[in-house]
């Protein structure tokens, strides 16, 4: 337990030093390369995700197909894959970039098709029996009542990426996993703890971002509970 | 209005869920689809909004060929209610019900005001309007399903099994609230439901399906009931037919005697003069207060003494069927039916035997009427025959 | 990397057969002992969350938060426990599997119906024979969904314990790199993918003989 006390103090000292708040070594430069990676992939990989998702989700056709798929990305090692770019196409942030969106386009696909899929039957037949085109099915019945399940995904892939993005240091990368790989090879355990103490808050925030966008974009009349997950 | 000709639906795997299916529904009253499950009623509903596209044949509204109208636009321009309603979770109960105008371009305002209306006729109260359907009972979300089938006003309106999933209190309430509501809107309906009491109940017609999607008769209830087409229709109406028809009958019309009534000042003696086991003690007004058993009257004194035996129930000459007339004869100790003005006044008493003698003659005559008007009339006036009931428009209305 | 290097030299491949059953061997061993760990935690953690329902929330925000934590950070925590040994790999690797084995359990215990519930209640089960005999069965597929995310995953995140010396098959990914040679990085991912999808079809099949009752129907996590 003191030992833990301990490890929470040099935290403090290190976050605390103005050095880490200066430079292309310091914590804002290292935040925003790390955000970059993070939010770039995760445009990209909701892009995919969504649009698959909504697609398979809405025509009922590919199921098998999209589950195939999203196992076959989640069993890709994301750091093996990283590595491997790096080592193909020199260092860059595409490596970086490419790994993540495989990782984060499994748990948005998988939500997103869960959740259109899961609209309740009379509600689309209602949505069809009244009148309303395809693309207005989708837009105004299924992609609302799917939304709890769909920012799931968003939220699950959002965490992994922030939380993965720091292996992009090991092969010579930016972002804060710099910190933990440096402090690492240094032997200096105050920079590896101090840099996932950065990464830990980034994905509290992200969580607690994602907890407010559900209270403003989800409708009161969904309050059942959201459980798939990925 | 609604005309289906030679239509059938076949699936892929071989199932046909409609055979040949010709039909033609009158515009302006309820027609019931009825049938046991498969029977290809709900195929047949849905054929008319293009929900099921049919394999072969024509349907036409209006004389128009569905298929040369875009799906959307069409069902758009027809109501629709089904099972659970299937209201919109994410949509509060106003923008629910306003669905349809909002497809159709109406702006947000003009919209929910409607909306509101709609709410009204419907019977819910105004502060339901910012709620959402998972905070409505089942009941309530019926109600709203159909406030949202009829906010565009169509002529049109298709139900498919709307109460079946309510309980039955409930569910005779939606289906007197129906009534009502047709009364004022005069929509042409297309109800679907497995349950042949709620079809003898709410249909000007029924088409009774039998499994393979096959027409067994297009008929009013009270001809179904009088003349099923064959075993499988009769089956399927029930046992009990004989005392359902009775429903269609009006009690004013049946044939009642003065009887042993007698007023509450009158004295025993002239009880007992009557000479019947059993005189009903009336007030000053002749509304009945109970049967008076002459052999244990005490001597002396009037029939306000005495201790009355509880009517049972009465029927009312306004209003009831020869239905309640029969189940107030059996009801009751003496054995007679008392029957009632809208006053509540004694009209008169009559027993099973009579009653039943009374109706058979009634529905002779009806029979007789119906026949005729068939034969000079045109396809579609089949709908006006029976319905002798007095809580029903007369046939002009329908 | 030199151009005329091939993406893959199959007689690397060769050369090192032995060598690659060893590190899968151990890969697994790192992958799957923290799942069962992982199991043997949530399913009494996941009943008694379900039993009392407030304790459901701060059990999921604490394996939530532990969720957010980077793999890398949470095995350097634990080298100033326990070395740089297999331990420091499989712990963290544990309680990642948390995060989605408790909802799961706590899921597939709400998926019972009521009137099952009512029904083994009314015929005398015990609360603690009906979890046994009636709820977790039929909690199973659920529960094995989450297994099923669980395993992939883990068997992916052990390859980044090889920073601290112990990661499997991920020992050939920094050692491709050093020697800026991608043949060992390559056979090491595809490796690592067939393990989780080896694991993951080994796991449906396990499903499917737990539950014959359920063989028509798809669940998913």
């Amino acid at each position: 337990m003191n030992d833990f006390l301990n490890q929470m103090e040099l935290v403090g000292d290190w976050l605390t030093s103005s050095a880490q708040w200066q430079g292309d070594e310091g914590i804002p430069q290292r935040l925003l390369e790390h955000l970059t990676y993070s939010g770039l992939s995760l445009l990209f990989a909701a892009v995919i995700g969504l649009a698959f998702g909504l697609l398979v989700g809405h025509t009922g056709r590919g199921a098998f197909a999209v589950a195939s798929v999203a196992n076959l990305a989640r069993a890709i090692p994301t750091f093996g894959l990283v590595v491997l770019v790096v080592t193909l196409a020199g260092l860059s942030t595409a490596p970086v970039l490419v790994a993540l969106v495989a990782l984060a386009v499994p748990p948005i696909l998988i939500n997103t098709f869960e959740g259109v899929r899961g609209v309740d039957p009379a509600a689309r037949d209602a949505a069809r029996g009244v009148g309303m085109t395809e693309w207005e099915i989708l837009t105004r019945v299924e992609v609302p009542m799917a939304l709890p399940l769909i920012l799931l995904g968003l939220r699950v892939a959002a965490i992994q990426v922030v939380a993965t993005a720091t292996v992009a240091a090991y092969p010579g990368l930016g972002g804060l996993g710099r910190y933990i790989v440096d402090g690492l090879s240094r032997n200096d355990y105050e920079l590896v703890i101090g840099g996932s103490a950065v990464v830990v808050a980034l994905a509290l925030i992200v969580q607690v971002l994602f907890t407010g966008l559900r209270r403003v974009v989800v409708s009161p009349g969904l309050r059942a509970p959201a459980s798939s997950k990925s | 209005m609604i005309r289906f000709d030679a239509v059938s639906k076949n699936y892929p795997n071989g199932t046909t869920a409609v055979d040949e299916l010709s039909l033609e529904l009158a515009e302006g009253g309820i027609t019931v689809l009825v049938g046991p499950s498969g029977c290809g009623k709900t195929t047949t509903l849905r054929m008319i909004n293009r929900m099921v596209e049919p394999t072969a044949g024509t349907v036409s509204l209006r004389g128009r060929d569905i298929r040369e109208v875009n799906a959307p636009e069409l069902r758009r321009g027809i109501g629709y209610v089904i099972q659970h309603a299937g209201l919109f979770p994410h949509r509060t109960v106003l923008d629910n019900i306003a669905t349809v105008p909002m497809l159709l371009g109406w702006n947000k305002k003009k919209a929910r005001t409607r909306a509101a209306e709609l709410l009204e006729l419907v019977g819910l109260p105004a502060e339901m309007a910012k709620r959402y359907p998972n905070q409505l009972s089942g009941g309530q979300q019926q109600r709203v399903g159909v406030a949202r089938a009829l906010c565009a006003d169509p002529p049109v309106l298709l139900m498919d099994e709307p109460f079946s999933a309510v309980d039955p209190i409930v569910r005779a309430e939606l289906q007197a609230e129906f009534i009502r509501l047709q009364k004022e809107l005069h929509k042409t309906i297309v109800f679907v439901t497995h349950d042949i009491d709620e079809a003898i109940k709410l249909g000007d017609n029924i088409a009774v399906f039998r499994t393979g999607g096959k027409l067994a008769q297009f008929d009013t209830p009270e001809r179904l009931l009088a003349h099923p087409a064959d075993d499988f229709v009769a089956d399927f109406v029930g046992q009990d037919r004989g005392i359902r028809r009775l429903s269609f009958v009006n009690a004013a019309e049946l044939p009642l005697r003065d009887g042993p009534v007698l007023p509450a000042t009158a004295p025993v003696a002239q009880a007992r003069a009557a000479d019947e086991p059993w005189v009903l003690v009336v007030d000053e007004g002749r509304r009945p207060l109970g049967w008076a058993s002459v052999a244990e009257l005490a001597d002396g004194g009037t029939l306000a003494d005495a201790s009355l035996t509880p009517l049972g129930h009465t029927f009312s000459l306004v209003g009831d069927s020869a239905r309640a007339a029969l189940d107030s004869a059996l009801l009751s100790p003496a054995r007679l039916a008392v029957g009632v003005d809208a006053e509540g006044a004694v009209v008169g008493v009559a027993d099973a035997c009579e009653l039943s003698a009374g109706t058979t003659a009634v529905q002779a005559a009806a029979g007789e009427q119906a026949s005729t008007e068939a034969e000079s009339a045109s396809s579609e006036s089949r709908a006006t025959v029976g319905k002798t009931s007095a809580d029903t428009p007369g046939g002009g209305d329908r | 990397m030199n151009d005329d290097e091939p993406l893959i030299r199959w007689q690397w491949i060769a050369d090192h057969t032995a060598e690659l059953a060893d590190y899968t061997g151990i890969h697994l061993r790192l992958g799957l002992l923290p799942v069962l760990f992982g199991l043997i935690i949530s399913v009494p953690l996941g009943i008694l969350c379900h039993r009392w329902r407030w304790l459901y929330p701060p059990v999921l925000t604490v394996s939530n938060i532990m969720y957010s934590v980077p793999s890398l950070a949470l095995f350097m925590i634990f080298v100033r426990y326990t070395g740089l040994t297999e331990q420091t790999v499989m712990i963290p690797l544990t309680l990642y599997t948390l995060s989605v084995l408790v909802p799961n359990v706590v899921d597939g215990l709400a998926s019972v119906p009521e009137p099952v519930r009512l029904a083994a209640t009314a015929m005398g089960f015990g609360a603690v024979r009906r979890v046994i005999q009636v709820e977790l069965p039929i909690a199973v597929p659920v529960v094995i969904a989450g297994v099923r995310v669980a395993a992939v995953s883990s068997i992916s995140l052990v390859a980044v314990g090889q920073l601290i010396g112990q990661g499997g098959l991920g020992y050939y990914i920094t050692r491709g790199l050093q020697l800026d040679f991608p043949t060992p990085i390559l056979t090491a991912i595809v490796l690592i993918m067939l393990l989780a999808l080896a694991t993951d079809a080994l796991l449906v099949l396990a499903q499917r003989l737990l539950t014959p009752w359920s063989r028509n129907k798809v669940t998913s996590a």
